[in-house]
């Protein structure tokens, strides 16, 4: 092993974290961006036999490494796939329990793991308008085991979302199970200085994990709430070599990694 | 929102537009004028088929844009740059999506940005599935499906949904109301002057569109004999009797995709972000002046983008789909 520190972006490193997590021989319900890199990126490691799902009602495709799709339905991220159907059909295999992960970005995340991807402010007279939840809220609320995704930042890991556009554990304890989503729910937020979890009972987010060249003031400091602490952090590998060649190889026009 | 859709439909007065309808095996074959002139009058309710970029029927949109219709509401599973062009041509009032941008790789829409926040268009979101669901109850005749998505969340708030009590399960679920258009605009490989459709590759929403709407208004790449249908009737997707008018429009799709026949055209919605995001609503207006309003027809526009263009994306295609 080289003693000399890869360098990666913010995304490449939230690619690997995310990818390590995807288990072999599972589904997973994938978006456009971030979230498609992570998922190719564990079929080429850990998980060759993982089954990618896009909401254009795409089942198991081979994507062309350097043709990414810019979106999930359109004609590069059906290549090769296994079936087809509706876009309502797909979302039904969710409920139905077909899907094991669902990947999901955030503009806002809270305490509880719920998701802003609508509004800014008042959602008939938005301060701010976000293109809105797409397949997120459906991910969210069937999808068997969700991992969100985020860069994090303070205005972005808020005590309260502005708008619950994609639900996580509601406002804690019961109330997801409560309100009628009786199964799936958030598993692991991912970010660029740590992992969370959940707190079983109260279910606030917890670290668990943090990355190699973080500190837990750094998490502290990026986050506008009180963050449970897990009683022994572990402490994160940064993104390997092979992890990061794989992941240009796959996307070598930052298509799905832009920015940071 | 008392004007928000899910509490707006007639379920009697939506089968009744099924019963009255003229079900014969009859030609349909007419032209984009007449289509809109006579399904879609200014405050209609239209549903757009295919996805965000994918078999967008652009030259029915185009259409609309030219006979000046105004007070639209339009519902798409995923919105994209036909809703900002209406936006500016100023024939929307209402949207009914879950998700309304260009495309992940241009960023959020700056005409959605200004016309929401500013309140001159309503967005009515709902989650992909829920919208679904909402075309599907509609395509099953009835007024409403149950699902586990929404529930919790703000956007149950927002839209007013109901929830129930499972009389089996004992479970909560929420019922999405059903989702009548008055007319549903689909773009398909082929069709036959009859009105059945064939669509290849990625189907959308465009089958429950169909059985959902009052009208259909179908484009096709081609017009195709009937025995084609006759031959390999496990194939179509939409019968004739759901159909209303069928226009012939090789690239009716263009800058969208058309699967297995033409690429997207990526710098063509490139340059139409850029000059939004540049000069906003006067950088849509520009686009519309250049491409639909100088333009007498969609083959005009089509000879606008040129035949080198339109022949790369055709090669494009071919390159990206295996």
């Amino acid at each position: 092993m080289s003693s000399a520190k890869a360098s990666y972006t913010k995304a490449e490193l939230l690619a690997v974290m995310t990818s390590r997590l995807l288990e072999d021989k599972k589904t997973v319900f994938v978006g456009i961006g971030l979230p498609m890199a992570a998922a190719l990126l564990a079929q080429l490691t850990r998980s060759p036999a993982l089954s990618i799902i896009f909401e254009g009602g795409i089942i198991a495709p081979e994507l062309k490494h350097g043709e990414m799709p810019l979106s999930t339905n359109e004609v590069r991220a059906g290549r090769r796939a296994m079936a087809f159907c509706d876009i309502t059909d797909i979302f039904l295999y969710q409920q139905r329990g077909y899907i094991d992960y669902g990947l999901l970005g955030a503009a806002q995340i809270d305490q509880y793991g719920n998701i802003n991807t609508s509004v800014i402010g008042d959602f008939h007279k938005p301060k701010v308008r976000f293109p809105g939840s797409g397949g997120a809220n459906d991910i969210a609320s069937s999808s068997t085991r969700v991992l969100v995704t985020l860069i994090h930042e303070k205005r972005r890991f808020v005590e309260k979302v502005d708008f619950v556009t994609s639900p996580g554990y509601l406002t804690g304890n019961n109330s997801r199970i409560d309100s009628g989503l009786i199964f799936g729910g958030p598993f692991k937020v991912i970010t660029d200085l740590g992992i969370m979890g959940f707190d079983q009972k109260s279910k606030r987010l917890k670290v668990e994990a943090i990355q190699s060249d973080a500190t837990i003031e750094q998490i502290r400091d990026n986050t506008a709430f009180e963050l449970l602490i897990a009683d022994t952090l572990e402490i994160i590998e940064a993104p390997t070599k092979d992890e990061l060649e794989i992941l240009r190889k796959i996307d070598p026009e930052k298509v799905m990694l832009r920015g940071n | 929102m008392s004007n928000n859709s899910a509490h707006l439909f007639d379920l009697k007065e939506a089968r009744g537009r099924i019963e009255r309808k003229d079900k014969s095996i009859r030609p349909k074959i007419t032209s984009l004028q007449d289509a809109v002139k006579q399904f879609i009058p200014s405050g209609s309710h239209v549903a757009v088929g295919g996805c965000l970029y994918s078999r967008t029927p652009t030259a029915l949109i185009h259409e609309i844009i030219r006979q000046k219709r105004a007070d639209l509401t339009i519902s798409r599973s995923l919105t994209g740059m036909e809703a900002d062009l209406l936006l500016a041509a100023s024939a929307l009032s209402t949207v009914v999506t879950s998700w309304w941008s260009i495309g992940y790789a241009w960023g959020i829409s700056s005409m959605m940005r200004k016309f929401v926040q500013e309140g001159k268009v309503e967005f009515e979101e709902w989650s992909h599935l829920a919208l679904g669901l909402r075309y599907r109850a509609a395509a099953m005749g009835t007024s409403f499906l149950p699902t586990f998505s929404m529930l919790g969340t703000d956007l149950e708030r927002t839209n007013k949904v109901e929830k129930f009590v499972c009389p089996y399960t004992g479970e909560k679920m929420l019922l999405v109301p059903a989702l009548y258009p008055d007319v549903g605009l689909i773009h398909a490989h082929r069709a036959d002057k009859f009105g059945n459709v064939e669509i290849d590759g990625f189907h959308f929403m465009d089958e429950d569109i169909a059985r959902a709407s009052g009208r259909v208004i179908v484009t096709a790449e081609e017009i195709v004999d009937s025995d084609h249908f006759r031959n390999q009737p496990d194939r179509t997707a939409i019968p004739f009797f759901c159909v209303d008018a069928v226009v012939e429009v090789p690239y009716g799709s263009y800058p969208s995709e058309c699967w297995n026949l033409y690429d997207a055209d990526f710098s063509h919605f490139s340059d139409f972000s850029q000059a939004t995001n540049e000069s906003g609503v006067d950088g849509a207006n520009e686009y519309l002046s250049r491409y639909v309003y100088a333009s007498k027809s969609f083959q005009n526009f089509l000879d606008m983008i040129g035949i080198g263009r339109l022949l790369e994306l055709k090669k494009s295609m071919e390159n990206v789909i295996r």
